[in-house]
Order: structure tokens, then C-alpha cells, then sequence
């Protein structure tokens, strides 16, 4: 039933399955989702959209959750912001 | 243009799909709402590679007409207009009810230790939420740490995941969650779920007594250091799942003005028909108190009876709830945190993770009023909402007074130009 849904992080292509979140794309390529305000790396903590350790661009949007971001076909994310 | 329906429920998971259940029907308008893109909360969380367990199907299927609205935040609300307002991807709305049910559950509590804020560290729910939807754990090393029975559920999923779960550390003492173990016998459908678990948890062995010292690794987590009954323990692993329990999400109720229960980790206040103490509007699950599952889908029931005038259905159900209650009582006092939990950070640890504020940084001050206003400790992206929780176990902080609207980040054109915005900015 699941198809793939193709997207690029960082410029890297990724494949990932349908419904898969952008967090668990985003895992495929590197641990680090931003920079702390002293920058320092963090990556996901709570996976339920509360922590906000997870913030990303997605197609343009900063600020955007990955958690809780489903995945889809051509999206681009920017990691480390 | 606001929608309204005669039953607004917030949160679809077992509390809230329970209560939508319950006041659907007899030509009743009910409006589910929930945060995530998919029904089922977070015990329920839609697994992409594993089918819905029986219990959850059959709960999304008793709703399976209600209107819903999912992948919302909500941004503010007003009691006495029975308004809400959320933002979805794209756009803001406001809904408006006739009776509110609140049902929007719980956090994990994570407390600071050192390395915790490494990528590869995230909550024992976290992980387990994260790998639901896609997160590649296959092959990977995993300690699963904390407390509560959450941690051999979180450790379960993982290993259905095909993780290689290296141990799960849990701070409670040996005796006490055996003696736990032995009163089960009196509630014999946890019982046999107890034991399913162990099963599936075979080979992996479990530390009592246990807590992580810290994290180690340069930018990503490569190890982490555990006091084993006071004997440590270094393991090499590519995941730390930490949890150290729940916290009721009691935050919207406290922005609607509901009473909350005196505890370190506030609750809302209900009364014996999940009333809150604001008209009309009504809580259920674990934002009244963590208790599981159980009590949750017994106190969503109740609550969505009662808001349709349903009282005696309601009150039938009171003697399951109690039951489910004593449960939860004995689980809370089973893996009540041991001291030693809050001592886990040192000076250097971070301890707001949106602002990098340590712990020696907040060791000056008596409350956290003043914390926030010299070090902006719990004013970043979360608003607190992950170490206001820590610190008030760490130092007994009451972290919020009455929260301001937006309750979560939004967009500026949510804010703008409606009938609620004019209130948000006095």
C-alpha cells in the first residue's frame, strides 16, 4: 500500500516511505537539525511537536516542525538553520 | 468566519476519541480537533510499518463520522465567547463551541543530565514516536532510560523496529517494581499485557536502581555512561532514549482559566463528571492526571456523556474509572522519582535547550519569574514547556502564571485582523 516519496535534504535525495515524517527523512542524512543559539548541534527530543529541537526549513518555510511534517513528493529541506 | 458545533473536542487520542464516541449521535454536532496529522494520540500513534493495535482500530472506527480538523495548532481561546482559534499549514480558523472537551494529554518529562542535549538523545516516548513514522532505527544500538512503565513499551516498539535495544535503566528500585509486579494479579488485562511485554523484551536486560550519568560523544552521541546500584557502566550506542515519565498538557486548560490541581506538575482540576471549573467545558485523559490508557478512555466516556446531558450513562461508569485509578496510583507510587533524578546535571549542563541557559546560570535565583527576566531561560521556541517541567522537579519552580496567547508560535497572519487578535493585544 505504502509507495515512496522522493525529497531532497540538503541538496542530498532521499527516499522515503509514505507517511514517514520529515524528521525521519531528515535522519537518513544527518543527526543535526539546527544550530543552538550558541551553536551548538541538537536534533529531535520529544517527537510529538513540543521541544521544537527539530526546526527546519521546508520549502522555504523556516521554523517548520519535521516531526510533525508528513513527508511529500518534491519537498526541499534545509537542515541547520 | 468561525465554524461551530455543539461538542468541541480537543485531542484525538484515546481520551478524546473516547468522548467524541460517547457525544456523537442523537443528532449532536461534534468536532474533533487534534495537533498531529493523524488520529490516535501518542499511544496510538499511526505506525507506518505495523498495523493499529485491535483496541485503537475500534476506537477510530466509533468516530469515523465526526468532523475533524487535524495538523492544527491551537493559537488562543476565549472561555466566555466559547471561541478558539488554530493555524493549520496554511491557514488560521476559529471554531466555536457549545461544550468544550478538553482531552490533550501528556508530555514527557526529560531531565537534564550532562550530554542530554546531543543529538541522538531524545525522550523514551520520543524515539518511540519518531520510529514510528520512519525514523531509521534498524541495526541501531539503543539504551532506553528513565523511569515508568513507558520505557518497556518505548523498548517493544523499538525492537518491532528491528533496534537493537541494549538495555533499559530504569531508576525505580528492583523491590519496588517487583512488588508491583506481584499486586498485578488485580488487574489481571494488565497483567497479561505485563507479561506479553516481557516477552517481546526477552534478552534484554534491564538495570534497577539505575539512572544515566551522563551522554558522551563530539556533536553526536556516541556512549553513554550509566550508576548501576552504584557500579558504572559504560555502553557504546547510537541512540538514548530518556524519559522520566509523563506531565499532564495542561497548558490550554490553563489558558482557558480551569482550575488546576496543586501538584509539581499541575493538572486540571475535574470534578466526579469531568467538569473543569469553567462552564461548559469539560477534561479527560491525562491532562486531569497521568493514570494510562484506561483511565483515559473511562474519563473521555464520561465526559462526553455528561456533555450531552447523558448523566446516568456517565455515572455507570464511575466504578471502572475508580478502578482504573487505583491502578494509576499504584504505578505513580511504583516509579516515584528517587532523589538521585534531580541531581543528575551538573553546573555545566544545559538545561533550557531553546535559550542554552545551564544550570549554575540558574542556580542564583529563588524563582523562575526571576530566572526568566536574567537569563531568558524558558522564553524560547517552546515557551518552556520542556525544561519549565524540569525545573520544577530540579528547584520546585512554579513555572507559569496565566500563559499568553499565542499558546504555541504562529504565523503573524493568524494573529491578525479577527475577533480574538483585538484581546491578544490589550
Amino acid at each position: 500500500m505504502n509507495g515512496m516519496v522522493h525529497l531532497r535534504i540538503d541538496d542530498v535525495a532521499v527516499e522515503v516511505a509514505e507517511g514517514a515524517s520529515v524528521a525521519a527523512a531528515i535522519a537518513r542524512v544527518t543527526p543535526r537539525f539546527r544550530l543552538s543559539r550558541s551553536g551548538r548541534p541538537r536534533g529531535p527530543l520529544c517527537g510529538m511537536g513540543v521541544c521544537f529541537e527539530c526546526r527546519v526549513t521546508i520549502g522555504g518555510e523556516a521554523h517548520a516542525l519535521a516531526c510533525m511534517t508528513p513527508v511529500r513528493e518534491g519537498m526541499q529541506v534545509r537542515t541547520g538553520g | 468566519m468561525a465554524e461551530r458545533c455543539d461538542v468541541l473536542v480537543i485531542g484525538a487520542g484515546p481520551a478524546g476519541l473516547a468522548a467524541a464516541a460517547a457525544a456523537a449521535g442523537q443528532g449532536v454536532d461534534v468536532m474533533l480537533l487534534d495537533a498531529q496529522p493523524r488520529a490516535g494520540g501518542q499511544v496510538w500513534r499511526h505506525d507506518i510499518a505495523h498495523r493499529a493495535p485491535r483496541r485503537a482500530r475500534h476506537a477510530l472506527r466509533r468516530v469515523a463520522a465526526v468532523k475533524r480538523h487535524f495538523g492544527i495548532r491551537v493559537v488562543d481561546a476565549d472561555a466566555s465567547a466559547r471561541m478558539l482559534r488554530v493555524e493549520d499549514a496554511l491557514h488560521a480558523r476559529e471554531f466555536g463551541w457549545d461544550r468544550l472537551i478538553l482531552a490533550t494529554g501528556a508530555r514527557e518529562l526529560c531531565l537534564p543530565f550532562p550530554g542530554g542535549t546531543l543529538p541522538g538523545v531524545t525522550g523514551a516516548g520520543g524515539l518511540q514516536a519518531l520510529v514510528k513514522q520512519g525514523w531509521p532505527v534498524s541495526g541501531k544500538r539503543v539504551v532506553v532510560a528513565g523511569s515508568g512503565p513507558l520505557l518497556l513499551a518505548a523498548a517493544a516498539s523499538l525492537r518491532a523496529h528491528r533496534a537493537r535495544v541494549l538495555a533499559i535503566v530504569e531508576q525505580a528500585a528492583r523491590h519496588d517494581v517487583h512488588a508491583f509486579a506481584r499486586a498485578l494479579w488485580r488487574w489481571p488485562d494488565k497483567l497479561a499485557q505485563a507479561v506479553q511485554l516481557r516477552a517481546r523484551l526477552l534478552g534484554v536486560p534491564i538495570h534497577y536502581g539505575a539512572v544515566v550519568r551522563a551522554a558522551r560523544g563530539d556533536g553526536t552521541l556516541c556512549g553513554v555512561e550509566i550508576d548501576s546500584a552504584g557500579v558504572s557502566v559504560e555502553l557504546a550506542c547510537d541512540h538514548l532514549a530518556a524519559g522520566f515519565g509523563l506531565v499532564p498538557d495542561a497548558g490550554f486548560g490553563r489558558l482557558l482559566g480551569c482550575e488546576l490541581t496543586a501538584a509539581t506538575q499541575p493538572a486540571i482540576r475535574v470534578d466526579a463528571l469531568q467538569r473543569t471549573s469553567v462552564e461548559s467545558v469539560f477534561a479527560a485523559g491525562e491532562c486531569c492526571g497521568i493514570g494510562g490508557m484506561d483511565k483515559a478512555r473511562i474519563e473521555g466516556a464520561i465526559a462526553g456523556h455528561a456533555a450531552v446531558g447523558d448523566e446516568s450513562v456517565a455515572r455507570a461508569l464511575f466504578a471502572a474509572r475508580d478502578r482504573a485509578r487505583r491502578f494509576a496510583d499504584a504505578v505513580a507510587h511504583t516509579f516515584t522519582l528517587d532523589p538521585r533524578t534531580r541531581t543528575l546535571a551538573d553546573g555545566e549542563t544545559t538545561v533550557c535547550r531553546c535559550e542554552d541557559v545551564t544550570l549554575d546560570a540558574l542556580r542564583a535565583f529563588h524563582d523562575a519569574r526571576a530566572a526568566k527576566l536574567a537569563t531568558r531561560c524558558g522564553m524560547g521556541a517552546c515557551q518552556g514547556r520542556i525544561c519549565g517541567a524540569a525545573l520544577a522537579e530540579l528547584f520546585g519552580w512554579s513555572w507559569h502564571g496565566h500563559p499568553r496567547q499565542p499558546l504555541f508560535p504562529a504565523r503573524l497572519a493568524s494573529l491578525a485582523d479577527e475577533s480574538l487578535a483585538r484581546r491578544s493585544c490589550p
